[in-house]
């Protein structure tokens, strides 16, 4: 029994990690003056080239990528790293918006908290290789 | 070289100059007796003689006849020009003819048999229909049939059609021959023979039925001129698309390499003849190549003689004698053999082209301060000061030894000299002073090496041409075909390619659909 539960176990991970590896990350807003800031720029969007996106590993992805965090700010903080697919946010989807609509669903001034869900591809890669060996 | 060679009148490729180049890679059998004829502007020095070897087997000569002996089927296996087509009859009679009327009285005699034949012919059928309206007149005049306005009309164009005739024949075929060529070209031939079988079969008729039965009927007789004249015109018109217009349309691509140094050169042709292309060839020849120069050949040789030197074989395993093995051996240690030729070459080239460029330098400054003392005197300064007045020549004589130096330095590391004389350096000279030419116009002839039609004649190496081909001389271009001009010193490899059958298709492109989007990647900071 036991012997089976093993040899299923590495196809379970992998499931995992191809289909569902996100991971849940929370920003608290900053108030500069008259603005809410999140420390963190985006690229991307339906709208946009996704072949100049330097960090999509499929070069025809859409989505909505962080290309930058600033140092100190709440979102690196709050563990956003570059490079990172916003796939949700406070429950909108992320993953076929126009660059204007996600910058607009990030930037609404009665939202203090945001719950991103991202995806990171530099984490899963890592979780492969310790896995396999 | 074969004796049919050597008993040439006309051509004098081997001139005095020759004592000044290098001979030492040359063949030994060479005249070298001074030619006067080519100093006088005989009809000779135009004239591209090329001349097919007489018929021997090409291919067999070097390879297969010295190891084999002589096999018996040396007939079938070799390939030798001998006029193998379907015309070949009366090609072969008169090839055969031309041939003992060369060896007997010299080459012009041929060139003169065709002339004479093809002018008789000619006079013959422009004087045919003038006789058949006269003699009629002659012999019968009192049965006629009087025959007014209608035959007048009918004398009118009769005489204009002969006048146009012989207007197009003056332009088409009144021209001075440029060159000899080996085989008879089949079209002329033919057209020469259709209408002598026309106007003899013309002649026939009127025999037999006009003049023997003395007909009267003076129009019928008239009509039969005039349209013996119009089938003239017609054949006219046959022979300028058999002969002009057929080749004018570009069917292949020719890639000509001079054996010697790997120049090449692509032209188009048409349908031609291989005889008539390679006078083409031989005409852009003159006119594209640089011209030869065998002192630059002598360095690769004594490269390639060093690197092979000093390889000696020793056969270890007993007697025996094998030659095509040792030979082998000797080129596979001569390519693994790690000598610094190659480093040799490298600096040896960039140490000449340094050089070349220095004395380049030193050439153009001299040539450029030597212009700046003379001034072309206007017309109205030409009166006050005649004292001082010189003509160009007088002019080029006064500033050439200023820039001689740099220039006879300059020719020597190009290993140029030979092509140029003081005298014609000052014939150049003043000839530019003339014509208001600056330095660099002047230098234009030094500078680069130009093709062989800027020279001397005595300067030319090659004037007798011999074109060897593996097919009949007088076939077509075909694709694929390969053949050799070859002259003394080098040859001219001829490779024909067919252009390709294009296929073109349309795309029609609205003006409108002309639309942009802009792409963008943009960066938002939030």
């Amino acid at each position: 029994m036991s012997e089976t539960h093993l040899r299923f176990l590495p196809v379970i991970t992998i499931y995992f990690i191809s289909f569902s590896f996100q991971q849940r990350i929370e920003i608290h807003k900053l108030r500069q003056g008259d603005n809410l800031i999140l420390g963190f720029s985006i690229g991307g969007g339906i709208d946009q080239d996704p072949t100049q996106n330097p960090f999509s590993e499929d070069k025809t992805d859409k989505g909505i990528y962080v290309t930058r965090v600033t140092e100190g700010g709440p979102a690196e903080v709050a563990g956003l790293q570059i490079g990172d697919k916003i796939m949700q946010v406070n429950g909108w989807d992320m993953t076929m918006v126009t660059h204007d609509q996600a910058r607009k669903r990030l930037t609404k001034r009665n939202e203090e908290v945001v719950r991103l869900l991202v995806t990171r591809q530099s984490l899963q890669k890592a979780v492969q290789q310790s896995m396999m060996s | 070289m074969s004796a049919a060679m050597d008993t040439e009148s006309t051509y004098s490729g081997y001139s005095h100059y020759s004592g000044h180049s290098k001979k030492a890679h040359r063949q030994g059998s060479r005249d070298r007796h001074k030619s006067p004829r080519s100093k006088d502007g005989s009809r000779s020095e135009k004239s591209v003689t090329i001349q097919t070897p007489p018929a021997e087997p090409l291919l067999g000569n070097d390879a297969s006849r010295a190891e084999e002996g002589q096999d018996d089927n040396w007939g079938e296996t070799t390939t030798a020009i001998t006029g193998t087509s379907e015309h070949s009859i009366s090609q072969e009679d008169i090839a055969r003819i031309s041939k003992d009327l060369e060896d007997s009285v010299g080459l012009d005699c041929k060139r003169y048999l065709g002339l004479t034949v093809a002018a008789v012919l000619g006079l013959l059928v422009f004087l045919t229909p003038i006789a058949f309206i006269l003699l009629p007149q002659i012999l019968w005049r009192d049965d006629l049939e009087p025959c007014g306005t209608v035959c007048e009309g009918l004398f009118i164009s009769v005489a204009f059609k002969l006048l146009i005739l012989l207007i197009g024949t003056w332009a088409l075929f009144f021209r001075q021959p440029k060159a000899d060529i080996p085989r008879v070209f089949v079209f002329r031939a033919l057209l020469l023979v259709l209408i002598f079988l026309f106007v003899f079969s013309y002649w026939l008729f009127y025999g037999v039925r006009i003049l023997d039965s003395k007909d009267t009927n003076y129009q019928g007789i008239v009509q039969y001129a005039v349209s013996l004249v119009d089938a003239l015109l017609f054949i006219h018109y046959l022979a300028i698309v058999l002969l002009e217009l057929r080749q004018l349309q570009p069917m292949f691509t020719v890639k000509v390499v001079r054996s010697t140094d790997g120049e090449s050169r692509y032209y188009s042709l048409g349908h031609l003849s291989i005889q008539r292309a390679a006078l083409v060839v031989l005409e852009n020849y003159y006119k594209d190549f640089t011209v030869y120069n065998p002192a630059l050949l002598t360095a690769s040789k004594s490269r390639a003689a060093k690197h092979m030197a000093g390889l000696k074989v020793y056969n270890v395993d007993g007697p025996g004698n094998n030659a095509s093995g040792q030979s082998r051996a000797m080129i596979a240690a001569a390519a693994r053999r790690r000598d610094s030729s190659h480093n040799e070459l490298y600096y040896e080239e960039a140490d000449h082209e340094r050089r070349v460029k220095k004395r380049r330098a030193r050439l153009v400054v001299a040539v450029e301060e030597a212009f700046t003392h003379i001034k072309r005197l206007q017309a109205e300064d030409q009166q006050k000061a005649p004292g001082e007045m010189m003509d160009p020549r007088e002019a080029a004589q006064a500033i050439f030894p200023s820039m001689a130096r740099a220039l006879q330095k300059y020719l020597r590391t190009t290993r140029q000299q030979q092509y140029h004389s003081m005298e014609s350096i000052l014939q150049h000279l003043s000839f530019c002073i003339t014509n208001n030419m600056t330095p660099k116009a002047f230098l234009e002839r030094y500078l680069n090496p130009g093709p062989t039609l800027q020279y001397d004649r005595d300067r030319w190496f090659s004037k007798q041409w011999t074109l060897v081909s593996e097919e009949a001389v007088t076939s077509g271009l075909q694709d694929g075909i390969v053949f050799v001009l070859k002259c003394l010193d080098f040859s001219l490899v001829v490779n024909v390619k067919k252009i390709p059958f294009i296929k073109l298709s349309e795309e029609f492109i609205d003006p409108k659909s002309h639309k942009f989007v802009l792409r963008l990647q943009s960066e938002t900071s939030v």
